[in-house]
Protein backbone atom coordinates (compact mmCIF):
# COMPACT_ATOMS: atom_id res chain seq x y z
CA UNK A 1 0.00 0.00 0.00
CA UNK A 2 1.47 3.17 -0.96
CA UNK A 3 2.28 6.29 1.83
CA UNK A 4 0.15 9.31 0.44
CA UNK A 5 0.62 11.62 3.51
CA UNK A 6 3.87 11.52 5.67
CA UNK A 7 4.04 13.95 8.54
CA UNK A 8 7.24 13.96 10.28
CA UNK A 9 7.99 15.58 14.02
CA UNK A 10 5.61 18.55 13.17
CA UNK A 11 5.73 21.03 15.79
CA UNK A 12 3.73 24.37 15.88
CA UNK A 13 4.15 27.43 18.32
CA UNK A 14 2.08 30.22 18.89
CA UNK A 15 4.79 32.50 20.91
CA UNK A 16 5.14 30.79 24.10
CA UNK A 17 2.23 28.25 22.84
CA UNK A 18 3.06 25.32 22.28
CA UNK A 19 0.58 23.63 19.77
CA UNK A 20 1.50 20.52 18.22
CA UNK A 21 4.72 18.70 19.27
CA UNK A 22 6.30 16.25 17.47
CA UNK A 23 3.64 14.50 15.44
CA UNK A 24 4.23 11.87 13.38
CA UNK A 25 2.18 9.40 10.90
CA UNK A 26 1.75 7.78 8.26
CA UNK A 27 -1.14 7.99 5.82
CA UNK A 28 -1.97 5.08 3.65
CA UNK A 29 -3.72 5.68 0.21
CA UNK A 30 -7.65 5.12 0.24
CA UNK A 31 -7.58 5.38 4.34
CA UNK A 32 -9.79 7.57 6.27
CA UNK A 33 -7.79 8.96 9.59
CA UNK A 34 -10.31 10.28 12.43
CA UNK A 35 -8.13 12.50 14.18
CA UNK A 36 -10.02 13.16 18.05
CA UNK A 37 -9.12 14.94 21.08
CA UNK A 38 -10.44 17.60 23.47
CA UNK A 39 -11.21 20.94 22.69
CA UNK A 40 -7.92 23.19 22.05
CA UNK A 41 -5.93 19.95 21.87
CA UNK A 42 -4.12 20.97 17.96
CA UNK A 43 -6.52 19.34 15.70
CA UNK A 44 -7.59 22.30 13.39
CA UNK A 45 -4.03 23.42 13.81
CA UNK A 46 -2.33 20.34 12.86
CA UNK A 47 -5.19 20.70 9.30
CA UNK A 48 -3.50 24.43 8.98
CA UNK A 49 -0.42 22.87 8.91
CA UNK A 50 -1.00 19.98 6.38
CA UNK A 51 -2.57 22.73 3.98
CA UNK A 52 0.03 25.18 4.13
CA UNK A 53 -2.32 27.93 6.67
CA UNK A 54 0.63 27.78 8.35
CA UNK A 55 4.48 26.40 8.29
CA UNK A 56 5.38 24.24 10.96
CA UNK A 57 8.53 25.33 12.90
CA UNK A 58 9.87 21.88 12.75
CA UNK A 59 9.87 18.95 11.42
CA UNK A 60 8.16 18.26 7.63
CA UNK A 61 5.45 16.93 5.54
CA UNK A 62 5.42 14.48 2.29
CA UNK A 63 2.53 14.42 -0.03
CA UNK A 64 2.98 12.17 -2.55
CA UNK A 65 6.87 11.42 -2.26
CA UNK A 66 6.94 15.11 -2.06
CA UNK A 67 8.03 17.76 0.50
CA UNK A 68 5.36 20.44 1.00
CA UNK A 69 6.77 22.14 4.30
CA UNK A 70 6.24 25.94 3.79
CA UNK A 71 4.10 25.80 0.55
CA UNK A 72 0.88 27.60 0.22
CA UNK A 73 -2.66 26.30 0.37
CA UNK A 74 -3.18 27.49 -3.28
CA UNK A 75 -0.28 25.71 -4.24
CA UNK A 76 -1.13 22.40 -2.46
CA UNK A 77 -4.59 22.88 -3.69
CA UNK A 78 -3.00 21.94 -7.31
CA UNK A 79 -1.28 19.01 -6.18
CA UNK A 80 -4.26 17.24 -4.99
CA UNK A 81 -5.39 18.58 -1.46
CA UNK A 82 -8.35 19.92 -0.71
CA UNK A 83 -10.23 20.77 2.67
CA UNK A 84 -13.50 21.46 4.35
CA UNK A 85 -13.93 24.15 7.03
CA UNK A 86 -15.32 24.01 10.78
CA UNK A 87 -17.19 27.06 9.67
CA UNK A 88 -18.53 26.57 6.52
CA UNK A 89 -17.18 29.36 4.53
CA UNK A 90 -19.33 29.41 1.04
CA UNK A 91 -19.44 32.21 -1.24
CA UNK A 92 -22.63 33.72 -0.34
CA UNK A 93 -23.56 35.85 -3.33
CA UNK A 94 -22.75 33.12 -6.17
CA UNK A 95 -24.93 30.10 -6.53
CA UNK A 96 -24.72 26.92 -5.22
CA UNK A 97 -23.68 25.77 -8.76
CA UNK A 98 -20.83 28.18 -8.97
CA UNK A 99 -19.76 27.48 -5.43
CA UNK A 100 -18.92 24.17 -6.69
CA UNK A 101 -17.13 25.47 -9.93
CA UNK A 102 -14.77 27.36 -7.84
CA UNK A 103 -13.57 24.39 -6.61
CA UNK A 104 -12.91 22.75 -10.05
CA UNK A 105 -11.11 25.94 -11.60
CA UNK A 106 -8.78 26.16 -8.58
CA UNK A 107 -8.03 22.29 -8.09
CA UNK A 108 -5.82 19.61 -9.35
CA UNK A 109 -6.99 19.93 -12.72
CA UNK A 110 -7.58 23.73 -13.00
CA UNK A 111 -10.87 23.01 -15.50
CA UNK A 112 -12.05 25.66 -17.75
CA UNK A 113 -15.90 27.40 -16.89
CA UNK A 114 -17.21 24.51 -19.37
CA UNK A 115 -15.72 21.45 -17.82
CA UNK A 116 -16.09 22.73 -14.01
CA UNK A 117 -19.80 23.39 -14.59
CA UNK A 118 -20.26 19.88 -15.65
CA UNK A 119 -18.48 18.76 -12.94
CA UNK A 120 -20.47 20.71 -10.57
CA UNK A 121 -23.24 19.25 -11.21
CA UNK A 122 -22.35 15.74 -11.04
CA UNK A 123 -20.58 16.23 -7.67
CA UNK A 124 -23.97 18.44 -6.15
CA UNK A 125 -25.68 15.19 -7.16
CA UNK A 126 -22.96 12.92 -5.92
CA UNK A 127 -23.31 14.61 -2.25
CA UNK A 128 -26.71 15.09 -2.34
CA UNK A 129 -27.45 18.49 -2.88
CA UNK A 130 -30.33 19.18 -5.39
CA UNK A 131 -31.07 22.86 -5.52
CA UNK A 132 -32.44 25.12 -7.90
CA UNK A 133 -29.66 25.66 -10.62
CA UNK A 134 -29.76 29.67 -9.24
CA UNK A 135 -30.02 29.30 -5.72
CA UNK A 136 -27.86 31.56 -3.98
CA UNK A 137 -25.22 29.98 -1.40
CA UNK A 138 -26.41 32.19 1.48
CA UNK A 139 -29.93 31.14 1.41
CA UNK A 140 -28.60 26.98 2.19
CA UNK A 141 -29.48 25.93 5.69
CA UNK A 142 -27.10 24.39 7.77
CA UNK A 143 -26.99 20.44 6.37
CA UNK A 144 -26.66 21.97 3.26
CA UNK A 145 -24.20 24.02 3.73
CA UNK A 146 -22.16 20.98 5.14
CA UNK A 147 -22.91 19.58 2.03
CA UNK A 148 -22.08 22.28 0.14
CA UNK A 149 -18.83 22.91 1.40
CA UNK A 150 -18.05 19.34 0.86
CA UNK A 151 -18.94 19.66 -2.97
CA UNK A 152 -16.40 22.31 -3.22
CA UNK A 153 -13.49 20.79 -2.41
CA UNK A 154 -14.19 17.47 -4.22
CA UNK A 155 -14.75 19.26 -7.28
CA UNK A 156 -11.15 19.86 -7.14
CA UNK A 157 -10.70 16.24 -7.45
CA UNK A 158 -8.09 15.48 -4.60
CA UNK A 159 -6.29 12.99 -3.64
CA UNK A 160 -6.14 13.96 -0.18
CA UNK A 161 -9.90 15.40 1.50
CA UNK A 162 -9.43 16.96 5.10
CA UNK A 163 -12.58 17.24 6.25
CA UNK A 164 -12.83 19.49 9.62
CA UNK A 165 -15.86 19.04 11.85
CA UNK A 166 -18.59 18.05 8.59
CA UNK A 167 -20.97 16.57 11.40
CA UNK A 168 -21.38 18.94 13.86
CA UNK A 169 -24.57 21.18 13.93
CA UNK A 170 -26.26 18.47 12.16
CA UNK A 171 -29.53 16.23 13.28
CA UNK A 172 -29.06 12.42 13.80
CA UNK A 173 -30.81 11.62 10.00
CA UNK A 174 -28.22 14.32 8.93
CA UNK A 175 -25.38 12.61 10.40
CA UNK A 176 -26.31 9.18 9.22
CA UNK A 177 -26.48 10.55 5.56
CA UNK A 178 -23.41 12.62 5.73
CA UNK A 179 -21.86 9.06 6.99
CA UNK A 180 -22.93 7.38 4.15
CA UNK A 181 -21.16 10.01 1.58
CA UNK A 182 -18.13 10.02 3.40
CA UNK A 183 -17.77 6.66 3.26
CA UNK A 184 -18.66 6.81 -0.88
CA UNK A 185 -15.81 9.30 -1.17
CA UNK A 186 -13.48 6.60 -0.08
CA UNK A 187 -15.22 4.14 -2.12
CA UNK A 188 -13.89 6.51 -5.41
CA UNK A 189 -9.80 6.20 -3.67
CA UNK A 190 -9.84 9.37 -1.61
CA UNK A 191 -8.14 9.50 1.15
CA UNK A 192 -9.66 11.29 4.03
CA UNK A 193 -8.44 12.68 7.54
CA UNK A 194 -11.56 13.97 9.25
CA UNK A 195 -11.38 15.79 12.31
CA UNK A 196 -14.77 14.87 14.58
CA UNK A 197 -16.15 15.22 17.73
CA UNK A 198 -19.29 12.78 17.03
CA UNK A 199 -17.57 10.08 18.18
CA UNK A 200 -19.80 7.03 17.18
CA UNK A 201 -19.34 8.16 13.86
CA UNK A 202 -15.51 8.67 13.84
CA UNK A 203 -15.18 5.69 15.70
CA UNK A 204 -17.38 3.67 12.83
CA UNK A 205 -16.16 4.95 9.99
CA UNK A 206 -12.41 5.34 10.77
CA UNK A 207 -9.65 2.64 9.40
CA UNK A 208 -7.58 4.34 11.93
CA UNK A 209 -7.61 7.35 14.81
CA UNK A 210 -5.05 9.73 15.92
CA UNK A 211 -5.53 11.61 19.45
CA UNK A 212 -4.33 14.90 20.58
CA UNK A 213 -4.52 16.10 23.91
CA UNK A 214 -2.37 19.42 24.19
CA UNK A 215 -0.62 19.35 20.99
CA UNK A 216 0.79 15.69 21.87
CA UNK A 217 -0.38 12.54 19.73
CA UNK A 218 -1.13 10.89 22.16
CA UNK A 219 -2.54 7.58 20.67
CA UNK A 220 -2.71 6.35 17.38
CA UNK A 221 -4.39 2.82 16.37
CA UNK A 222 -7.65 1.06 15.26
CA UNK A 223 -10.76 2.57 16.93
CA UNK A 224 -11.26 -0.29 18.91
CA UNK A 225 -7.77 -0.13 19.92
CA UNK A 226 -8.42 3.84 20.88
CA UNK A 227 -11.21 3.20 23.01
CA UNK A 228 -9.46 0.90 25.22
CA UNK A 229 -6.19 3.66 25.29
CA UNK A 230 -6.17 4.47 29.13
CA UNK A 231 -4.40 7.81 28.24
CA UNK A 232 -6.88 8.35 25.67
CA UNK A 233 -9.83 7.75 28.41
CA UNK A 234 -8.15 9.75 30.91
CA UNK A 235 -8.07 12.73 28.07
CA UNK A 236 -11.17 12.72 27.97
CA UNK A 237 -12.75 11.69 31.28
CA UNK A 238 -9.95 13.48 33.31
CA UNK A 239 -7.21 11.38 35.68
CA UNK A 240 -8.75 8.27 37.95
CA UNK A 241 -6.17 8.89 40.58
CA UNK A 242 -7.02 12.76 41.28
CA UNK A 243 -11.03 11.70 41.53
CA UNK A 244 -9.74 8.91 44.27
CA UNK A 245 -8.63 10.89 46.07
CA UNK A 246 -10.95 13.82 46.15
CA UNK A 247 -13.37 10.30 47.02
CA UNK A 248 -10.96 9.44 49.73
CA UNK A 249 -11.49 12.61 51.60
CA UNK A 250 -15.11 12.65 51.77
CA UNK B 1 -40.51 18.05 44.48
CA UNK B 2 -37.24 18.98 42.50
CA UNK B 3 -35.79 22.05 43.57
CA UNK B 4 -35.46 22.96 39.65
CA UNK B 5 -36.68 20.61 37.03
CA UNK B 6 -35.84 21.01 33.30
CA UNK B 7 -37.63 19.32 31.36
CA UNK B 8 -37.50 18.51 27.44
CA UNK B 9 -35.65 21.49 26.84
CA UNK B 10 -35.15 22.24 22.73
CA UNK B 11 -32.43 24.85 21.94
CA UNK B 12 -29.67 25.65 19.83
CA UNK B 13 -28.34 29.07 17.65
CA UNK B 14 -29.68 30.27 14.86
CA UNK B 15 -30.80 27.32 12.59
CA UNK B 16 -28.38 25.07 14.44
CA UNK B 17 -30.09 22.59 17.04
CA UNK B 18 -28.08 21.85 19.80
CA UNK B 19 -30.58 20.69 22.44
CA UNK B 20 -32.83 17.53 21.55
CA UNK B 21 -34.75 17.46 24.58
CA UNK B 22 -33.13 17.26 27.15
CA UNK B 23 -34.68 16.51 31.26
CA UNK B 24 -32.84 17.05 34.00
CA UNK B 25 -33.66 17.40 37.78
CA UNK B 26 -31.97 18.79 40.57
CA UNK B 27 -32.53 17.80 44.23
CA UNK B 28 -32.44 20.38 46.87
CA UNK B 29 -29.19 20.86 48.97
CA UNK B 30 -27.44 18.53 46.13
CA UNK B 31 -24.74 18.46 44.01
CA UNK B 32 -25.64 17.56 40.91
CA UNK B 33 -23.15 17.24 38.01
CA UNK B 34 -24.20 17.15 33.98
CA UNK B 35 -20.92 15.96 31.80
CA UNK B 36 -20.48 15.19 28.62
CA UNK B 37 -17.65 15.49 25.29
CA UNK B 38 -16.98 18.58 23.20
CA UNK B 39 -20.19 19.86 21.70
CA UNK B 40 -23.02 18.18 23.23
CA UNK B 41 -24.68 20.92 24.15
CA UNK B 42 -23.73 21.61 27.95
CA UNK B 43 -23.30 25.05 27.98
CA UNK B 44 -26.44 25.53 25.76
CA UNK B 45 -27.99 24.02 28.30
CA UNK B 46 -27.10 26.25 31.05
CA UNK B 47 -27.60 29.17 28.81
CA UNK B 48 -30.96 28.10 28.00
CA UNK B 49 -32.17 27.11 31.33
CA UNK B 50 -30.39 30.77 32.49
CA UNK B 51 -32.80 32.64 29.82
CA UNK B 52 -29.36 33.77 27.89
CA UNK B 53 -30.32 32.16 25.20
CA UNK B 54 -34.15 31.43 24.23
CA UNK B 55 -35.41 27.68 24.51
CA UNK B 56 -37.27 26.94 21.73
CA UNK B 57 -39.72 24.53 23.33
CA UNK B 58 -39.58 22.53 27.03
CA UNK B 59 -40.00 24.18 30.60
CA UNK B 60 -37.89 25.23 33.23
CA UNK B 61 -39.68 24.53 36.49
CA UNK B 62 -37.66 26.67 39.42
CA UNK B 63 -39.76 25.73 43.06
CA UNK B 64 -42.66 24.98 41.39
CA UNK B 65 -43.06 28.21 39.55
CA UNK B 66 -42.80 28.13 35.45
CA UNK B 67 -39.46 30.28 34.94
CA UNK B 68 -39.18 29.54 31.30
CA UNK B 69 -39.13 32.55 29.37
CA UNK B 70 -37.93 34.79 32.55
CA UNK B 71 -35.15 36.82 31.57
CA UNK B 72 -31.51 36.07 33.26
CA UNK B 73 -31.57 39.06 35.43
CA UNK B 74 -34.97 38.08 37.34
CA UNK B 75 -34.00 34.28 37.45
CA UNK B 76 -30.89 35.50 39.13
CA UNK B 77 -33.10 38.02 41.45
CA UNK B 78 -34.76 34.32 42.17
CA UNK B 79 -31.31 32.58 43.23
CA UNK B 80 -30.87 30.72 40.04
CA UNK B 81 -26.92 31.85 39.70
CA UNK B 82 -24.07 31.00 36.92
CA UNK B 83 -20.85 30.87 37.27
CA UNK B 84 -19.95 31.49 33.42
CA UNK B 85 -17.18 29.37 31.35
CA UNK B 86 -14.04 31.05 31.18
CA UNK B 87 -14.69 33.05 34.74
CA UNK B 88 -15.67 36.27 32.51
CA UNK B 89 -14.07 38.50 35.82
CA UNK B 90 -14.02 42.22 35.33
CA UNK B 91 -10.10 42.30 34.85
CA UNK B 92 -9.33 45.64 35.63
CA UNK B 93 -11.60 45.88 38.72
CA UNK B 94 -9.86 44.69 42.22
CA UNK B 95 -10.81 41.13 43.54
CA UNK B 96 -13.00 43.03 46.08
CA UNK B 97 -15.19 45.15 43.36
CA UNK B 98 -15.23 41.89 42.03
CA UNK B 99 -17.10 40.14 44.76
CA UNK B 100 -19.41 43.24 45.05
CA UNK B 101 -20.36 43.30 41.33
CA UNK B 102 -21.85 39.69 42.59
CA UNK B 103 -24.23 41.41 45.01
CA UNK B 104 -25.82 43.60 42.71
CA UNK B 105 -29.11 41.49 42.91
CA UNK B 106 -31.69 42.71 45.56
CA UNK B 107 -31.91 39.84 47.20
CA UNK B 108 -28.08 39.39 47.84
CA UNK B 109 -27.29 43.16 48.62
CA UNK B 110 -28.21 43.15 52.44
CA UNK B 111 -26.28 40.25 52.54
CA UNK B 112 -23.19 41.37 51.06
CA UNK B 113 -21.31 41.16 54.37
CA UNK B 114 -22.39 37.50 55.31
CA UNK B 115 -21.77 36.51 52.09
CA UNK B 116 -18.10 38.05 51.70
CA UNK B 117 -16.98 36.41 54.76
CA UNK B 118 -18.37 33.24 53.79
CA UNK B 119 -16.33 33.70 50.10
CA UNK B 120 -13.38 34.63 52.43
CA UNK B 121 -13.41 31.75 54.67
CA UNK B 122 -13.95 29.41 51.25
CA UNK B 123 -11.05 31.14 49.70
CA UNK B 124 -8.72 32.49 51.98
CA UNK B 125 -6.15 33.92 48.99
CA UNK B 126 -9.22 36.35 47.60
CA UNK B 127 -8.97 37.52 50.98
CA UNK B 128 -5.34 37.97 50.82
CA UNK B 129 -5.41 39.70 47.61
CA UNK B 130 -8.84 41.70 47.73
CA UNK B 131 -7.45 44.71 46.46
CA UNK B 132 -5.77 42.99 43.36
CA UNK B 133 -6.78 43.74 40.01
CA UNK B 134 -8.49 40.76 38.97
CA UNK B 135 -6.39 40.39 35.80
CA UNK B 136 -4.04 39.72 38.19
CA UNK B 137 -4.41 36.66 39.35
CA UNK B 138 -3.14 33.13 38.54
CA UNK B 139 -5.61 31.06 36.69
CA UNK B 140 -6.49 28.86 39.82
CA UNK B 141 -6.95 32.04 41.43
CA UNK B 142 -9.54 33.50 39.19
CA UNK B 143 -11.60 30.35 38.87
CA UNK B 144 -11.99 30.75 42.92
CA UNK B 145 -12.77 34.42 42.47
CA UNK B 146 -15.63 33.99 39.44
CA UNK B 147 -16.86 31.18 41.93
CA UNK B 148 -16.73 33.53 44.92
CA UNK B 149 -18.56 36.09 42.96
CA UNK B 150 -21.45 33.31 42.52
CA UNK B 151 -21.84 32.76 46.01
CA UNK B 152 -21.90 36.68 46.79
CA UNK B 153 -25.02 36.44 44.69
CA UNK B 154 -26.58 34.56 47.67
CA UNK B 155 -27.75 31.71 45.12
CA UNK B 156 -30.37 28.99 45.85
CA UNK B 157 -28.83 27.10 43.22
CA UNK B 158 -25.25 27.85 41.74
CA UNK B 159 -24.72 26.64 38.86
CA UNK B 160 -20.98 26.36 37.12
CA UNK B 161 -19.50 26.19 34.02
CA UNK B 162 -16.53 24.21 33.83
CA UNK B 163 -14.94 24.59 36.85
CA UNK B 164 -11.58 22.81 36.22
CA UNK B 165 -10.74 23.72 32.99
CA UNK B 166 -7.43 24.38 32.13
CA UNK B 167 -5.78 24.25 35.79
CA UNK B 168 -3.15 22.07 37.45
CA UNK B 169 -3.90 19.06 39.30
CA UNK B 170 -3.54 20.39 42.55
CA UNK B 171 -5.94 23.63 42.04
CA UNK B 172 -8.11 20.98 40.37
CA UNK B 173 -8.74 19.26 43.91
CA UNK B 174 -8.98 22.57 45.92
CA UNK B 175 -11.91 23.65 43.61
CA UNK B 176 -13.46 20.55 43.92
CA UNK B 177 -12.92 20.22 47.82
CA UNK B 178 -14.45 23.58 48.15
CA UNK B 179 -17.65 22.37 45.92
CA UNK B 180 -18.22 20.19 48.96
CA UNK B 181 -18.15 22.95 51.56
CA UNK B 182 -20.62 24.94 49.24
CA UNK B 183 -23.15 21.91 49.96
CA UNK B 184 -22.56 22.09 53.59
CA UNK B 185 -23.81 25.75 53.27
CA UNK B 186 -27.18 24.28 51.59
CA UNK B 187 -26.09 25.22 48.33
CA UNK B 188 -28.04 23.39 45.50
CA UNK B 189 -25.07 22.91 42.85
CA UNK B 190 -25.34 22.15 38.94
CA UNK B 191 -21.97 21.46 37.78
CA UNK B 192 -21.17 21.41 34.15
CA UNK B 193 -17.68 19.72 33.61
CA UNK B 194 -15.30 18.07 31.27
CA UNK B 195 -13.75 16.94 33.89
CA UNK B 196 -15.87 13.57 34.27
CA UNK B 197 -13.85 11.51 37.09
CA UNK B 198 -13.71 14.57 39.46
CA UNK B 199 -17.30 15.59 38.32
CA UNK B 200 -18.48 12.11 39.31
CA UNK B 201 -16.10 11.88 42.49
CA UNK B 202 -17.76 14.88 44.14
CA UNK B 203 -21.46 14.81 43.30
CA UNK B 204 -24.22 13.13 44.39
CA UNK B 205 -26.10 12.57 41.36
CA UNK B 206 -24.86 12.66 37.30
CA UNK B 207 -25.96 13.25 34.06
CA UNK B 208 -24.12 12.39 30.92
CA UNK B 209 -24.78 14.27 27.84
CA UNK B 210 -24.99 13.30 24.62
CA UNK B 211 -25.52 14.79 21.47
CA UNK B 212 -28.17 17.12 23.28
CA UNK B 213 -29.61 14.48 24.84
CA UNK B 214 -29.56 12.96 28.15
CA UNK B 215 -28.08 9.17 27.57
CA UNK B 216 -27.45 8.18 31.24
CA UNK B 217 -28.05 9.39 34.76
CA UNK B 218 -27.91 7.93 37.74
CA UNK B 219 -26.23 8.44 41.79
CA UNK B 220 -22.77 9.57 41.12
CA UNK B 221 -21.15 6.54 42.82
CA UNK B 222 -22.59 4.07 40.13
CA UNK B 223 -22.03 6.32 37.07
CA UNK B 224 -18.27 6.52 37.91
CA UNK B 225 -18.13 2.94 37.83
CA UNK B 226 -20.45 2.29 34.79
CA UNK B 227 -18.86 1.67 31.75
CA UNK B 228 -21.45 3.35 29.54
CA UNK B 229 -20.13 6.68 30.46
CA UNK B 230 -16.91 5.67 28.95
CA UNK B 231 -18.73 4.41 25.99
CA UNK B 232 -20.85 7.33 25.67
CA UNK B 233 -17.59 9.32 26.02
CA UNK B 234 -15.70 7.14 23.57
CA UNK B 235 -18.57 7.02 20.83
CA UNK B 236 -18.60 2.91 20.72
Amino acid sequence: MSILLQVQGVTKRFGGLQALTQVTFDLPAGQILGLIGPNGAGKTTLFNVINGVYSPEEGRILFREQDITGKKPYELAKMGMARTHQIVRPLNELTVHENVMVGACFGRENQPLGRAADIAAEILQFVGLTVKPDQLAGSLNVAQKKRLEMARALAAHPYLLLLDEVLAGLNPSEISNMVETILKIREQGITIIMIEHVMKAVMNVSDRVIVLDYGQQIAEGTPAEISKDEKVIEAYLGDPRLAERLLQEN
Amino acid sequence: MALLEIKDLVSGYGEVQILWGASLELAEGQLTCLVGGNGVGKTTLLRSLMGLLRPWQGSVTFQGKDVTHLPAYTKAEMGLVMVPEGRQLFTEMSVYENLEMGASNKRARPKLKHNLERVYEMFPRLKERQAQKAGTLSGGEQQMLAVGRGIMADPVVLMIDELSLGLAPVLVLQLFESLKQLRELGITILLVEQNVQMALAVSDYGYVLAEGKVELQGPARHLIKDQHVREAYLGL
